[in-house]
């Protein structure tokens, strides 16, 4: 028998190899958290201040960040959850996915078109910029199925809570080309100024098949297809939907809202 | 042509991993929509392939024979996790694009068949050579399919615009098939049949000769 292939080198071979290996693997991840973390949380905050039209060369994503206010809020009650702290209110990649297996802290849903878990949680993080204690525009996080998976993306809209100023996705795996154009500049301009809400307060916006008639008055509420790409649209209609209806952010809205119009009458 | 030169520059030509080794087909497949993306991918999978190559070489005296493929596995799977974090850290962009098939590399043939096939029997600077060359060879091929897939799929290279797409307002239909991994079959079918046609010597024996119908001309004999 070859001297290699006793018992006991084999076990002292595999186990140094194992060893050496893990301690190499380690030493990198954890040298290396820092910068990953930096780079996810980078990425986040620039696509938050992208979809609010916010993000420029000149200044950085951090700099320009700063202007921005966290709040966790309640979806169930529409009030702002103050007992939650926004700085620790998971930082993982995606917001409160945690809260969604409490039945306690979630609710559950009749369908399963726009989100893959049966619950939706009931805190979520938003995002106010603010200029000279007015609010200038409020980023949204909105999630739901595409062709190939979750999309995860950030909606801003203007102070009267019914006009959009962006959609940005962050984290998708849409075919790229095809449904992956939701990254597509040009596609994204598209959405700047269109209304959510119908007279009747229902959410009308949507992304049609083909191109928008822009002298239909329907226009302000749709949006064109992504050719080739019909179930990423049609999912990102579906998340809109539901993230800005009575079980996302409607209820919020809703009391925002008054809020805001109680102020002005002060104000005036 | 001396021995070492022979080695780094062999599997690029005359003993291409993809094109007549037919390994590492997947991953060609599937990250070369995008020329920038297809560049790191190839940096990623050559220094995968050329540092195993070195390690495995350099413990194969030690390998227990029972054991080695998961051996030589564990190396495999140390290295692509490290390329992946610093990846991550370094370029989170492009690692985002990548995702799954960076840590894929693992399953990747052509380093396994490298580890297996070369490194065990050579001392490890042939063996690191090796690696490099076949890193190349991998490489060659799939940045020939990403320009060609982004050229056609969308007008661009280096996602510098150079057919204005209709999306954006210009004139050129992007063409979706260059975009799918599909496509990728048959531009590599394409270059194999060329590389062939350059150098005769690559062509298989056909397995399988259907026989002539020989009903005709044969004579056939008067049964008795």
């Amino acid at each position: 028998m070859n001297k290699n292939d006793t018992l006991l080198k084999t076990l002292f071979v595999g186990i140094s190899v194992c060893l050496f290996c893990s301690i190499i693997i380690s030493t990198a991840a954890v040298e290396l958290r820092g910068l990953q973390q930096q780079n996810k949380l980078k990425d986040q905050q620039s696509k938050i201040l992208s979809s609010a039209g916010l993000l420029t060369n000149k200044t950085s994503v951090s700099e320009l960040f700063s202007s921005i206010e966290e709040k966790i809020i309640n979806l169930e009650t529409g009030e702002y959850e103050d007992s939650l702290d926004p700085n620790t209110f998971n930082g993982r990649l995606f917001e409160s996915q945690d809260y969604s297996k409490d039945l306690t802290t979630s609710i559950v849903l009749s369908s399963k078109k726009v989100l893959t878990s049966k619950t939706r949680e009931n805190f979520a993080k938003i995002y106010f910029y603010k200029e000279g204690g007015q609010i200038k525009a409020i980023v949204l996080p909105v999630r739901g199925l595409g062709l190939w998976g979750t999309l995860y993306g950030y909606l801003a809209i203007e102070p009267d809570l019914e006009t959009i100023i962006g959609l940005e996705y962050h984290t998708h795996k849409e075919t790229p080309g095809l449904g992956a154009e939701v990254d597509n500049p040009r596609w994204k301009s598209l959405w700047k100024g269109k209304k959510i809400y119908s007279q009747s307060g229902e959410v009308k916006i949507s992304v049609i098949k083909g191109l928008v008639d822009p002298d239909s008055s329907e226009a302000d509420y749709q949006i064109d297809g992504l050719s080739g790409a019909t179930i990423t649209s049609t999912g990102v209609s579906n998340m809109l939907s539901f993230w800005l209806g009575d079980l996302g952010y409607g209820k919020f809205l809703k009391k925002l809202k008054k809020e805001l119009e109680e102020k002005e009458i002060f104000n005036v | 042509m001396s021995k070492t030169r022979e080695v780094l520059l062999n599997p690029i030509f005359n003993d291409n991993p993809i094109a007549l080794q037919i390994l590492g087909i997947c991953s060609a497949l599937a990250v070369t929509s995008n020329l920038y993306v297809t560049l790191i991918m190839c940096v990623a999978l050559t220094s995968v392939v050329s540092l195993s190559n070195l390690f495995v070489s350099i413990i194969r005296h030690h390998i227990p024979t029972n054991v080695r493929m998961i051996i030589q596995m564990t190396i495999v799977a140390s290295l692509v996790i490290l390329v992946d974090e610093l990846l991550k850290a370094y370029d989170y962009e492009s690692s985002k694009t990548l995702s799954v098939f960076v840590g894929l590399i693992i399953t990747n043939c052509i380093v396994m068949g490298r580890a297996e096939g070369f490194a065990m029997q050579n001392s490890p600077w042939p063996s690191f050579l090796d690696g490099l060359g076949n890193g190349i060879g991998y490489s060659l091929i799939l940045i020939i399919v990403a320009t060609i897939r982004e050229f056609f799929g969308s007008g661009s290279l280096f996602g510098y615009e150079i057919l204005v797409l209709v999306q954006n307002g210009g004139w050129y239909p992007g063409n979706n098939f260059a975009l799918l991994p599909l496509s990728s079959f048959f531009i590599i079918g394409v270059f194999i049949w060329l590389l062939r046609s350059w150098k005769t010597g690559q062509i298989e024996e056909p397995e399988y000769r259907i026989a002539r119908n020989n009903l005709e001309t044969k004579e056939v004999k008067p049964r008795i």
